[in-house]
């Protein structure tokens, strides 16, 4: 039943009042009322709707409610706390490194598709903090942005990756 | 977790006063001031009244109310800088205020990058009328006159006495009117004493949208909202056919919780408590359309366009063409052929509306908030002044996309339903009924003497205009859609982008203005037809230089008398380490080669030149852009990284245009519905891109948003030749075309 169900978003339990097909999407906005995931397309082509579902970037746009029960769910909200965890940190920091990285070389323009950048970034830095540019390339290319800030996307990631690895400062 | 920042949204409350909406920009430690007592009255505001642009408050900071939306751009920074160097506040002083017809005055359309060109000196004329106010104020309460004082940080004290006296803006006038009428005499800080004006200051708007906390107009929400959506046959019909449903099928949604239809006219929506409840309903109903099968296709496109009855206009005429053709050496002319493009905002549009009998509060991100009034007036049936439009950025737009539709289908849906009502276009909403930047057709000739200097130049372009009306209003009202008058309020062939830039005695251009009715739907799309014109225009100018085997940078510099013309193609050139090539002479037999190009373009009045190195696969026919080196002139760059940026995300649209994107239709309808049928630039194909500013402080500033596309749409043209010695006559340069012209050859 729709009613038993309990999705854990940000590391805290939440019941889900809309029935288990409903997108993840449209739980995560209209409920939990959170502004980082966003409608691009509705069709898992451009990313605005990412989320983490254990770690692992999701399309919450074309993913129904119930496919994430047991998991745990992090949205450009939680991402300075799950970066915390990861790295063991007794704090988190008020933004995850990649996000500081793009504020400092000024990436976005209308800042529409950042939500998925940054959880697409994120995990990538997570799984290879020192990726190179063919990997950053490969890893974000299901990420579209109409700005054309894909340059300032790159450079960020590598700034946050030097400054998470400590090879620069 | 980050919760939304509710603001007032009932028309009661507003329409009461709710007061100016001050953007929350994150500032820190920035103290709300008490809010004026602005929004009873419908706008626009006196312009030429101080306190229609600027507020200063007790805690000596300022608001600042001016007309050009936010839109991704940078230009709320801009706009902020111009004002506080003229008040001598810094930037930690300002806020802006959100656009409001209730609120802000009326400065246009936030359209042909006139933010910082033409809304600027109005922004900087009022903040030194404010400040000449605040230094007459000043100068009684310290005793003093006026020309002893000097000004920081909104401190006014008597320059060059030590221990100086001084008073704050803040003390003087603290959140009262100024009651000032604009004087025309009040002086302009000269250029020179610049500091804020011309520096690199942080965007003011990035780290809450990085953050996640900016609020973007899809994050409103009312209480007691119904969420909207629209329901439109897939894929626009041909402008003026419409959209006429023959039956809707009520029954067919039946099992949707709480979805129910809305119709006004020909107009179909539905709304639903849930918004994946109205979505499953506009997908689940039944509509039968009447068919129109009148569009040409892609296929016919073009010749339809050239056989058409056209309204010619002559945009320029230079000397005496004919004669000019007749003494050149050499000659050059081919047609060229160029899509339709959409505006494709990566968020399809979303507006918010509460309608009630005789008022209505309308969120929505249009480029025109009044503009956007008027039209919801005529589509609600109500006076102007009792419909208030609020602006909240959408996402990136580049002129004219759903953003009035999405506007008057959710007025419709609430005024109908008689609650707030929350719009989102779907995808395929979105990609199929834009107003797409329309295709263009040119012939193009141009000759030059012995020596190389150009002669002759003609430029014949057919396109149709653009949309005045939006399709909802003409589906719900029944009416066909305008199309924009001819001439200068229509797009016509630029003049600017047709070989102005060079020094040829006998020009001739001339505009053949193609009816709308029958194509799609067309408005303008960022740049508009300039990177057209630029690969129509640039490549005929190559051509005369690879003709005599002159590098074409030196046949440029040949050819331009303009000190600004030459200074971006210098700079670009620079950037690039251009060095001397004879384009196409040395062509590879590997299936993966190299090429470089250079061009110049416009939009309006900047500069812009760029340099293009691609790599062309002969076996596959894919094109990769490597690095694009592009250079603008656009004045005094009153934020030259705004400018950077913003060169940036021009050229990778250019690239995208160049090599993806077009719009795809049929007889009945446009079919590239998403992202798959329309690509666009992905991440790993874009290039590395070099900006250049090429910084002017004793000119005045012009606009930065769209100036560079078309040299670098021309660079790119230019660089396919250089690769593979085979031209482009049509873009986009997909795989197939690139096969296509390669085996052309052989």
């Amino acid at each position: 039943m729709a009613d038993d169900l309990k999705i854990k978003v940000n590391g805290r339990e939440v019941p889900v009042g809309a029935s288990p097909d409903t997108p993840l999407l449209y739980v995560l906005t209209n409920d939990l009322r959170l502004t980082g995931p966003r409608f691009g397309c509705g069709l898992a082509q451009c990313g605005s709707c990412s989320v983490l579902a254990d770690g692992v970037e999701i399309r919450s746009c074309v993913t129904p409610v119930g496919n994430v029960a047991g998991k745990s769910v992090t949205t450009l909200e939680g991402l300075p706390v799950l970066y915390a965890q990861q790295k063991g940190l007794a704090q988190a920091p008020a933004l995850h490194p990649l996000q500081q990285a793009f504020i400092d070389v000024e990436a976005p323009h209308c800042g529409y598709c950042y939500n998925g950048m940054t959880i697409k970034g994120a995990e990538l830095l997570a799984q290879n903090p020192r990726p190179t540019d063919a990997e950053i390339r490969a890893h974000m290319n299901g990420h579209l942005c109409r700005c054309g800030t894909y340059p300032r996307v790159m450079k960020a990631i590598k700034v946050a990756s030097g400054r998470i690895t400590g090879d620069v400062r | 977790m980050t919760v939304h920042t509710e603001l007032p949204f009932s028309r009661r409350d507003l329409l009461k006063g709710g007061g100016a909406l001050i953007i929350g920009f994150s500032m820190s430690g920035l103290p709300t001031p008490a809010l004026a007592a602005r929004g009873d009255i419908a706008g626009p505001p006196d312009p030429n009244t101080v306190d229609t642009w600027i507020a200063i408050h007790a805690d000596n900071t300022a608001s600042v109310y001016f007309g050009k939306c936010e839109l991704g751009q940078g230009n709320t920074t801009g706009l902020l800088q111009i004002v506080g160097e003229e008040l001598d506040l810094d930037m930690s002083q300002l806020r802006a205020v959100r656009l409001d017809t209730n609120v802000t005055p009326n400065q246009g359309a936030t359209s042909s990058s006139s933010s910082i060109h033409r809304g600027g000196p109005q922004l900087r004329a009022a903040a030194a009328e404010a400040r000449q106010a605040l230094l007459t104020l000043a100068a009684t309460h310290l005793g003093v006159q006026m020309g002893s004082l000097a000004v920081s940080k909104g401190v006014v004290s008597v320059d060059g006495e030590t221990n100086s006296r001084s008073v704050k803006y803040g003390d003087l006038l603290g959140d009262k009117p100024f009651n000032v009428k604009f004087t025309g005499t009040a002086p302009l800080k000269p250029v020179n004493r610049y500091r804020l004006v011309g520096s690199r200051v942080p965007r003011v708007d990035v780290p809450d949208k990085v953050a996640g906390r900016y609020t973007l107009v899809h994050h409103l929400r009312a209480p007691n909202m119904l969420h909207g959506r629209v329901v439109l046959p897939r894929g626009q019909r041909a402008f003026g056919a419409g959209a006429k449903p023959l039956n809707v099928d009520e029954s067919s949604i039946k099992d949707i919780a709480g979805a129910r239809v809305i119709r006004k006219g020909d107009f179909v929506g539905v709304v639903a408590e849930q918004e994946w409840d109205a979505i499953k309903a506009a997908r689940a109903l039944k509509v039968t359309w009447q068919e129109t099968p009148v569009l040409p296709g892609n296929a016919d496109l073009f010749e339809k366009m050239r056989a058409e009855k056209t309204t010619d206009t002559v945009i320029a005429d230079w000397g005496d063409a004919a004669k000019g053709f007749a003494a050149a050496a050499h000659v050059r002319s081919a047609s060229y052929r160029c899509p339709y493009q959409g505006h494709l905002p990566f968020a399809p549009n979303c507006a918010l509306a509460d309608v009630g009998p005789n008022s209505a509060v309308i969120q929505s991100s249009t480029q025109d908030v009044y503009n956007a009034r008027a039209m919801l007036a005529t589509v609600l049936g109500m006076p102007a002044e009792k419909v208030r439009v609020q602006y909240y950025e959408g996402s990136g737009t580049f002129g004219r996309s759903c953003y009035e539709d999405a506007a008057q289908a959710a007025a419709i849906m609430s005024q109908a339903a008689g609650r707030p009502v929350r719009v989102q276009y779907m995808r395929w909403d979105e990609h199929g009924w834009d107003n797409y930047g329309p295709a263009h057709l040119a012939d193009v000739r141009a000759g030059i003497d012995a020596s190389g200097k150009l002669v002759a130049y003609e430029y014949h372009g057919w396109q149709h205009g653009w949309t005045v009306t939006s399709s909802v209003q003409d589906i719900a009202l029944q009416k066909p859609g305008v199309e924009r008058a001819g001439g200068s309020n229509s797009i016509t062939v630029n003049p600017m982008s047709t070989g102005s830039m060079y020094l040829v005695a006998n020009r001739r251009v001339v505009s053949h203005a193609v009816p709308m009715n029958g194509y799609l739907r067309g408005a303008a799309l960022r740049s508009p037809l300039d990177l057209s014109f630029a690969f129509a225009s640039e490549q005929t100018i190559d051509e005369l230089a690879t003709a005599i085997k002159m590098d074409p940078l030196e046949f440029r510099r040949k050819n331009i008398g303009d000190k600004r013309w030459l200074g971006v193609l210098e700079a670009a050139a620079a950037a690039a380490s251009w060095q001397p090539r004879v384009m196409g002479a040395a062509l590879s037999d590997r299936d993966v080669v190299t090429g470089r190009g250079i061009a110049l373009g416009t939009h309006h009045v900047s500069y812009g030149a760029a340099v293009a190195d691609i790599e062309v696969n002969k076996r596959t026919g894919t094109i990769v852009a490597l690095r694009i080196y592009a250079a603008m002139d656009c004045g005094l760059a009153v934020n030259p990284a705004l400018v950077e940026n913003q060169i940036e995300g021009q050229v990778i649209q250019s690239v995208s245009r160049m090599l993806k994107e077009e719009v795809l239709f049929d007889k009945t309808g446009v079919t590239s519905l998403d992202w798959e049928s329309y690509p666009i630039l992905r991440f790993a194909e874009h290039p590395e891109v070099v900006p250049v500013v090429v910084q002017r402080l004793d000119e005045p500033s012009t606009g930065a948003g769209e100036e560079v596309m078309g040299a670098a749409a021309g660079a790119i043209a230019n660089a396919f030749f250089d690769a593979t010695g085979v031209r482009m006559r049509q873009y986009p340069m997909t795989p197939q075309r690139v096969l296509s012209a390669l085996g052309a050859r052989t």
